[in-house]
């Protein structure tokens, strides 16, 4: 019997706003226990929550980009729930009626594109933290406060990898919008999944179970695999599976039971009577959509018509919108978009990656790759020049003209000087000259080979292919024991 | 000068005149606090040494040549409304120890106007009650029979101007408890329209329904109060945007032109006979200045207190969550982990009233009740405003009794949760449907016990009630 596991996704984005959700608070990740609170956030007796308007446009942006209607009057509602983190003892939240609701988003896999519905994108405000030492729990507020959007899917999801396509796709959106960091190790892009399991073809969902707060992609990809083989296990050994809240243990990787149906709790939402009811018209919709950047997926297909580049390429310039758009300015300022395609490829984010920076954050220009691909296309360097040079560009920032000479790079293309050094290589390798003449064509490269080798890679390649072979056709077999 | 006849205005005139100075009537005033306070217990908090600092720096202004009409004249301020610096207590044990890092924006604003602040006073536990016998300082006691209670919940902030222990108070009224108490104090209670005066730092019992108002002597000062502290504040989202005009300014005795609706449902059986009596005197008083009087029908009146006892109760179990012994206020002793500890904190720290109507409201916010209660009664909250959108359609005010009875015994209706919400019969209404409305002396009983009556006006139309009340109030001298 063959099964299909049913997934829904719920992300929480943490909001890149300046301040929190209802109060004048910094939002700064990583400050001093409570130093980022106020009456308002620490929920002291007698103050009240002024909405953020830039969380509401950061909601419609999302909403817009993933194709949901926009709710023009929704409202904000209280979850009652204790906890010490908690400072209120209900989180501000929205229920009935979301600002965004039934949208998708298209994801690719192996099997190709799939629509993934989003029933509803919702505010909130984030709970504080908890620190245990040893008897005694502390508590952190600096986050209480912290805007979210709640991104709810459609249990459209077939498979963990459509899941991990799924976040990564809503990541991107989320990066390219600029309102969220996407940090998952810090908590600002969380995740919980509901799984169930059906037998293929049933149309009934299953009994599903909710996986808490799951850190990584990798992690994603693990809890829901373990979770769709452990409710397999149960109704194949005529068992049931049970409705409850589970955790994910990522050293043993297996998921663990945090409390079952009865002991869920009873939110009791009512409307938010501290809070109007968020109320705009079309022309902030309007206003908010002209802020917008251009999307992941839109700017792929650009990218492919106007650059004609392969499809390969376009996912991995894209995979960053700061890298799309740096290359983009590069394309602007040196028209050859393949070639810098190529050099992106292979040296630019291979840089990047191992060095853990954005490119931002390095001292590269567009003008300063641009003059790079010229001294390439006016043979003043070769390719073994220019990615010599990359990591200095990117970390001083010298032009690429001045760090050539400094670091000796400057290619060999004089005659006089070049045929001096074939002569010498041929002189020390007559074994190899002797075969080379007697048919062997394929040691050239050999010769081309010890010729950079004793140029240090700065010889000419063209000048040296013809100087070479100018210089090999007119020695003969016989001399070279004189030669 | 006798005390008794010192309200703002007289208090301002002397002021101006430098009959008097600040200092003069602060110590006065707390002088007076402080003999009374032992019989009445109006007050939790009197706070005499900032009160006489406040006094000379008003005094300095005052020598100064500063002009401003609340310069240097004391009040009292509920003690459910934060002040920066004195203890805030809701009359509740768990805020017993609660002083706030800041001040309310009405207490920011009476500072801003010179106004001294004599103390802190006391009210039914986190405004949850109509006779101020819920307060864990102690029931406040009605100055006229201190056998009696004074209604609540601002009980302590009405008592403390009848009894002249200052020339004004501000209350707050989430179904009555401004003008339940000043009716049975016999003073004067204004409740503004909901979102005319912010809420920022009134600690909430119905976020929906609570409203600062002033309690005074006379009608004209209840105006000068109101818009000094009426305006829009962005701290407050349900603040409202209207400009404020200068109601004690624009306050005028005609009334000849206005038609005066009187509820048929708001003259119920078994209604106290001289309560009854009173009100329809008073209706004739009006109608003699000229008004126009109209029976008019309110038919969703009978609904109010259920309505009201499920949203205001459902808004508190929420707004009351926070008290649980994390961040401030009282916290249980010897607990062994975090469930006992919010347990015990709750229990030991609320009244019994207070952690009835938690219950209440919990229930009535519950998944699978939610429907039957909370969202139902929202629905009729919406009916009960229809009916007073449609009454001011037809008239310009709306009279009726304050309270259906006079001051009633301390502990005569302790044991009857029912009968003791029943004492908010004519007041909860104008709350659930945000409109404005003042009790003023209308007369006395056969004990000469006071007696109010209520004028309700129609949205963010204070003028108008208060220029009825004005005009009745000199009719009535």
């Amino acid at each position: 019997m063959s099964y299909e596991a049913v997934i829904g996704l719920e992300v929480h984005a943490q909001l890149l706003t300046n301040t929190k959700i209802f109060c004048g608070c910094s939002t700064k990740f990583g400050a001093e226990p409570n130093s980022q609170t106020c009456p308002v956030c620490l929920g002291l007796p007698g103050v009240l929550p002024v909405l953020n308007k830039k969380v509401v446009e950061y909601a419609i942006m999302l909403g817009l980009a993933t194709n949901c209607r926009i709710n023009k009057d929704s409202f904000f509602a209280r979850k009652n729930y204790f906890y010490p983190d908690l400072p209120k003892g209900y989180q501000i939240s929205q229920y009935e009626l979301p600002i965004c609701s039934d949208g998708y988003l298209m994801i690719k896999t192996d099997v190709g594109e799939k629509r993934i519905g989003i029933t509803r994108i919702h505010m909130e405000e984030d709970a504080g933290k908890l620190i245990h030492e040893g008897n005694s729990s502390l508590v952190d507020l600096n986050r209480a406060g912290t805007p979210l959007l709640e991104i709810v899917s459609e249990p459209d999801l077939r498979s963990s990898v459509e899941a991990v396509a799924y976040l990564k796709e809503l990541r991107q959106i989320l990066l390219y919008l600029g309102i969220c960091d996407g940090n998952m190790e810090e908590g600002s892009f969380r995740c919980d999944a509901n799984i169930s399991v059906r037998k293929k073809g049933e149309q009934k969902f299953g009994t599903k179970a909710e996986l808490k707060n799951i850190n990584s992609f990798r992690f994603i990809q693990r809890a829901i695999d373990y979770e769709i083989e452990r409710q397999i296990d149960i109704i194949e050994s005529g068992g049931k599976v049970v409705q409850e809240t589970r955790l994910f243990d990522s050293v043993k990787g297996i998921t663990i039971s945090m409390r079952s149906k009865e002991e869920a709790h009873d939110y009791r939402y009512f409307p938010e009577p501290d809070l109007m009811p968020v109320i705009f018209d079309d022309s902030l919709i309007e206003e908010v959509r002209k802020k917008m950047p251009e999307l992941p997926y839109v700017k792929k297909r650009r990218f492919i018509s106007e650059y004609v580049l392969p499809e390969y390429d376009v996912e991995v310039l894209t995979t960053e919108k700061d890298v799309a758009i740096f290359y983009e300015e590069c394309v602007k300022l040196y028209n050859n978009p393949k070639a810098l395609s190529n050099f992106f490829m292979t040296e630019i984010l291979k840089e990047l990656n191992e060095k853990k920076v954005g490119i931002r954050e390095t001292k590269l220009s567009p003008q300063a790759l641009k003059e790079l691909f010229s001294l390439l296309d006016e043979n003043k360097i070769n390719a073994n020049g220019a990615k010599a040079m990359l990591p200095e560009m990117m970390a001083s920032g010298t032009p690429p003209a001045i760090l050539m000479e400094k670091m000796g790079l400057a290619q060999i293309s004089g005659e006089s000087e070049l045929i001096g050094v074939i002569n010498d290589t041929l002189k020390e390798n007559k074994t190899e000259l002797i075969n080379y003449l007697s048919g062997k064509d394929k040691l050239f490269s050999f010769f081309v080979g010890q010729v950079m080798k004793k140029t240090k890679g700065k010889a000419n390649p063209k000048v040296l292919n013809e100087l070479l072979k100018k210089r090999l056709s007119e020695i003969r077999i016989d001399d070279v024991d004189n030669f | 000068m006798d005390i008794k006849d010192l309200t703002i205005t007289e208090c301002s005139k002397m002021l101006g005149k430098g009959e008097t100075t600040s200092t003069e009537l602060t110590e006065m005033f707390i002088k007076q606090a402080k003999r009374l306070n032992p019989d009445i217990n109006a007050f939790i908090t009197i706070v005499e040494e900032e009160a006489v600092l406040a006094a000379k720096d008003a005094d300095e202004k005052l020598k100064a040549g500063v002009k401003a009409p609340l310069l240097g004249i004391p009040i009292a301020i509920k003690d459910n409304i934060c002040t920066k610096g004195i203890r805030t207590t809701c009359a509740s044990k768990i805020l017993h120890n609660f002083i706030p890092p800041y001040d309310a924006t009405v207490v920011e604003k009476l500072k801003s106007h010179g106004m001294v602040i004599l103390g802190k006073t006391n009210m039914d536990e986190f405004a949850m009650g109509s006779s101020n016998e819920t307060s864990f300082f102690g029931p406040v006691r009605n100055p006229h029979d201190t056998e009696r209670i004074p209604g609540g919940s601002s009980g302590g902030s009405a008592a403390c101007v009848a009894a002249s222990m200052s020339p004004a108070a501000l209350g707050s009224d989430t179904g009555g408890s401004i003008r339940q108490p000043a009716s049975l104090c016999g003073v004067v209670g204004l409740k503004p329209t909901y979102g005319l005066v912010s809420r920022y730092g009134l600690i909430a019992f119905g976020s929906s329904l609570d409203q600062i108002g002033p309690i005074t002597k006379t009608v004209k000062d209840a105006a000068l109060i109101l818009e000094n502290i009426a305006g829009r504040d962005e701290r407050d989202s349900t603040s409202l945007k209207t400009p404020v005009p200068p109601y004690s300014q624009l306050l005028i005795r005609k009334i000849n032109d206005l038609t005066i609706g009187v509820p048929k449902e708001y003259f119920i059986e078994g209604m106290n006979e001289d309560v009854s009596i009173k009100i329809k005197n008073s209706i004739n008083l009006l109608k003699s200045l000229g008004a126009k009087i109209k029976e008019i029908s309110l038919p969703h009146s009978d609904y109010g207190i259920a309505v009201y006892y499920l949203i205001a109760t459902a808004e508190a179990s929420s707004n009351l969550a926070r008290y649980d012994g994390v961040k401030y206020g009282h916290r249980a002793e010897n607990v062994k982990d975090l469930h006992e500890m919010y347990v015990k904190t709750k229990k030991e720290g609320f009244g019994e009233e207070v952690k009835r109507r938690i219950m209440l409201g919990t229930f009535s916010l519950a998944s699978g009740y939610y429907d039957a209660y909370y969202k139902k009664a929202s629905k009729v909250r919406t009916l009960i405003k229809k009916d007073f959108e449609d009454a001011f359609k037809e008239v310009n005010v709306i009279v009726c009794p304050t309270s259906p009875e006079t001051a009633f015994k301390l502990g005569e209706k302790t044991d009857d949760p029912i009968k003791m919400y029943l004492s908010d019969i004519f007041t909860v209404n104008v709350n659930l449907a945000g409109l404005p409305a003042v009790s003023i002396p209308c007369g006395v009983d056969s004990k000469n016990l006071p007696i109010g009556l209520q004028i309700i006006g129609n949205y963010m139309d204070e003028q108008t009630v208060l220029n009825v009340a004005y005009a009745f109030e000199q009719a009535n001298k």
